[in-house]
């Protein structure tokens, strides 16, 4: 009884041990903010990373992909049992992306995938990371009137609007380029037909000039590669009421991120729905063509995630199939790259993986069978060690906390020594003295821990307003959304961490007043009485 | 007729250690207290009377020699016992007081009953043991300063809260190591004046260690100390002969 009642007292009467609590509530305190930071980040990141890998990938190496997905799933339907739970198929080409800006081609490495909107959500996130409201819900590859991301006013116009302000804009430029045309013409003849000639050999010698000069930085794609051009189609569509097959670009393949002159993060976009880009891809055949298609910009994709946004590009699977002659002529079968598996939940993925390799060996079959772990396991392991790193770290911040307590303890038992004589001369137990101070080095490290839990929490619940705060303050951005696709810090709170962090602090502070404590109980109660 | 004996002590012996030294205090001492009387402790500084009530009072052990309290030899008791003892048996009054400064008068009144019960116990026992502590507190005239804490009172009165208590457990005997050592004349008279009262109310025995002969006339029996061994003093009428005994 009086133990406590005593530990009570030290603790509203000692203030120096209050203050050697504060490193632990400060340790406490940064060992939930960096784990709750920590898992917001990865926790997103998992879920951005599987939501687009979806649970098992079959990859197929060969340019002609696997035929028959058909048989394909059925014998994986037989492997995996119940736990299959969604299939998607696609096909995956590596492409280079054309997009004209001003009179310039701008070139891009993508990948090109045709998918099935339908079935594709199934198995990963695609929808939901399309600008258009309504293609989040169902994607489609028909240009939209309008309404793309209503909250970026550069992409106010994006959809039919655009396409229709771009093609007058066009043939307005491209009639007053034809009267000027016109009036040179017309010049030239008043001036005398003498003229012609030399006009003639001024251009010749402007074209060997630039012939020396080296390549030009327009388009010089030999016609022999590029085959079934898309020339006559670009006649037959009439680009103020008809769309080129939809594309879907990954918002990074089309517009760069910078700032402008007040330090606002802004994107500029190359191209935008509405616009037609080229699409270069081989084809499917043993004899590798290159295949040369405009398509016209449906909507932008935006996961988050730099790598998926700057590389993906998504078309309609049977298109891609059509233009890379990727259907038997005889059978009419289709062939796919990539067979996407989503399972139940739970499902042990690697045991699956596993067994979808012992049926396709990759001995007799060009295919690589990967989980979403698999695929980003260097990322995941990363993270992984990051995490514990901190921990050990932030955890040796309060063992060193633990010796401030050690110190202070041992003075505040050398203070009471006087008062630990009184205490055995009144009977009281060694055992009983020592538990006075394990119980205040208890109730300091609850006190210190339960200060430092409170304060965690709040500043992981202000997290983005402490952010802003600081930004206002220091002019310098905490998070960077240049570097992070994320708008606010993202942040999980995991009860069970709460609870090691807190038993763990409480630990260190009770470990730190054994020692004075034991002490305290082996005082010899005469010494202990006439120590001055 | 001799009151029967509460403690008795037999060839006590205890010396001091430095420097590989042996500084002998105590060479041989007898002890006999017996029950209702105050006995007085004279000696000069350095004659070891504290060093004897240390002993008596099992906050030390002898070197040799045996103490008994009420026939049970308590110096090489286990430790429990010896806590109890202290506790339940004997109440101790220091010259400097010693009262715990973060409990109040009240507080630190109630310490020895929250040392001596468990948690339970003392729970359970609460109302009980804090109408026994004011009463305590009544008894000794502070009842108005239960809330005090030790730093807000005069010496007189914390020597009173510390009597109080010592009465706490309800002991069989008092050790009082000059208890007005520390203070003015006329307080160390009302601090006399109050444990001859308790001495006559209760039947309490009082061992007390003074310096001031004229305190010690006072007393029941009166031992003196010199050079670490008892000799006889004035003794009470009724008081047993002593004996002294070079060791």
């Amino acid at each position: 009884m009086y133990r406590w009642l005593l530990c009570f007292r030290y603790l509203k009467t000692r203030y120096i041990a209050l203050a050697s609590i504060i490193s632990v509530t400060l340790g406490v305190a940064t060992l939930i903010v960096v784990n709750s930071v920590m898992s917001g980040f990865s926790t997103e990141m998992h879920e951005r990373l599987h939501g687009l890998a979806s649970d098992v990938m079959i990859e197929c190496h060969a340019t002609g992909g696997m035929p028959d997905p058909d048989a394909h799933l059925r014998e994986i339907e037989r492997i995996c049992g119940p736990a299959l739970v969604g299939s998607s198929v696609s096909v995956s080409v590596p492409a280079m992306l054309g997009i004209d800006f001003r009179g310039q081609q701008i070139g891009r490495h993508v990948n090109l995938i045709g998918l099935d909107p339908t079935t594709y959500d199934n198995v990963s996130d695609f929808g939901k990371y399309l600008l258009h409201p309504e293609n989040k819900t169902s994607a489609s590859f028909q240009l939209r009137e309008s309404g793309y991301a209503p909250d970026r006013k550069q992409l106010a116009a994006a959809g039919w609007r655009h396409r229709r302000d771009r093609v007058t804009e066009e043939r307005r430029i491209e009639k007053l380029v034809a009267q000027e045309r016109e009036m040179m013409a017309e010049l030239r003849r008043k001036a005398g037909g003498q003229s012609d000639e030399s006009d003639e050999q001024a251009e010749a010698a402007a074209a060997a000039a630039a012939a020396a000069e080296g390549p030009s930085f327009g388009p010089s794609l030999s016609q022999e590669l590029i085959s079934g051009s898309s020339d006559q189609l670009v006649a037959a569509v009439d680009p103020m009421t008809e769309q080129f097959p939809g594309i879907i670009l990954g918002i990074s393949t089309c517009s760069v991120r910078h700032r402008d002159d007040s330090g606002e993060v802004a994107d500029h976009f190359y191209a935008q729905p509405g616009d037609d880009v080229r699409m270069i891809f081989p084809n499917a055949a043993g004899e590798t063509k290159v295949i040369n298609q405009k398509f016209t910009v449906v909507d932008l994709y935006e996961s988050g995630m730099s790598e998926y946004d700057s590389t993906f590009a998504f078309v309609r699977l049977d298109q891609l199939q059509e233009f890379r002659g990727m259907i038997d002529p005889q059978t009419g079968v289709r062939s796919v790259t990539t067979i996407q598996l989503k399972l139940a939940e739970g499902t042990d993925l690697n045991a699956i993986r596993d067994a979808l390799r012992h049926r396709f060996p990759p001995e007799l079959y060009a295919y690589n069978i990967q989980t979403w772990r698999d695929l980003q396991g260097p990322l995941l392991s990363a993270v992984r060690l990051e995490t514990t790193i901190l921990n050990i770290l932030l955890f040796l911040i309060i063992a060193v906390a633990g010796f401030g307590i050690l110190a202070t303890f041992f003075m505040i038992v050398v203070e009471k020594t006087r008062d630990i004589g009184t205490l055995k001369a009144l009977g009281a137990s060694g055992r009983g003295v020592s538990s006075i101070f394990m119980s205040y080095g208890l109730l300091l490290g609850f006190v210190g821990s339960g200060a430092g839990l409170v304060g965690g929490l709040l500043f992981v619940h202000y997290i983005n307003d402490i952010a802003r705060l600081l930004e206002m303050f220091t002019g310098q951005e905490v998070f960077d959304p240049t570097v992070y696709y994320f708008t606010e810090i993202p942040t999980i709170v995991h009860p069970f961490t709460l609870v090691w962090v807190m038993c763990g602090a409480i630990a260190i502070a009770v470990l730190a007043s054994v020692l004075p404590a034991m002490r305290a109980a082996r005082m010899h109660p005469v010494q202990a009485l006439r120590f001055e | 007729m001799p009151t029967p004996l509460v403690l008795t002590a037999r060839g006590l012996t205890k010396s001091y250690h430095k420097d590989r030294i042996d500084v002998p205090v105590l060479r041989g001492v007898d002890v006999e207290v017996r029950q209702g009387l105050v006995t007085a402790l004279v000696g000069r500084s350095g004659s070891g009377k504290s060093t004897l009530m240390h002993l008596l009072a099992t906050l030390d052990r002898p070197d040799a020699g045996e103490i008994f309290f009420r026939g049970n030899r308590i110096d090489n008791a286990p430790r429990a016992v010896r806590d109890r003892y202290r506790n339940h048996e004997i109440g101790i009054i220091f010259q400097f007081y010693h009262l715990l400064p973060e409990l109040s008068a009240i507080e630190n009144v109630l310490a020895p009953a929250m040392i001596g019960q468990s948690v339970w116990g003392y729970f359970k026992s609460r109302s009980e043991n804090r109408r026994r502590a004011e009463a305590l507190l009544d008894r000794v005239g502070l009842l108005h300063r239960a809330k005090h804490r030790p730093g807000e009172m005069s010496g007189g009165e914390m020597q009173r809260v510390a009597i109080a208590r010592a009465l706490m457990t309800d002991p069989k005997m008092l050790l009082a190591d000059e208890p007005t050592g520390n203070l003015d004349t006329e307080t160390g008279q009302e601090i006399l004046r109050l444990l001859a009262d308790l001495k006559e109310t209760d039947n309490l025995t009082i061992l007390m260690i003074t310096h001031d002969d004229e305190i010690a006339a006072s007393a029941d029996v009166c031992w003196r100390m010199q050079d670490g061994q008892i000799h006889r003093g004035a003794v009470a009428d009724d008081a047993p002969a002593l004996a002294t005994q070079a060791a």
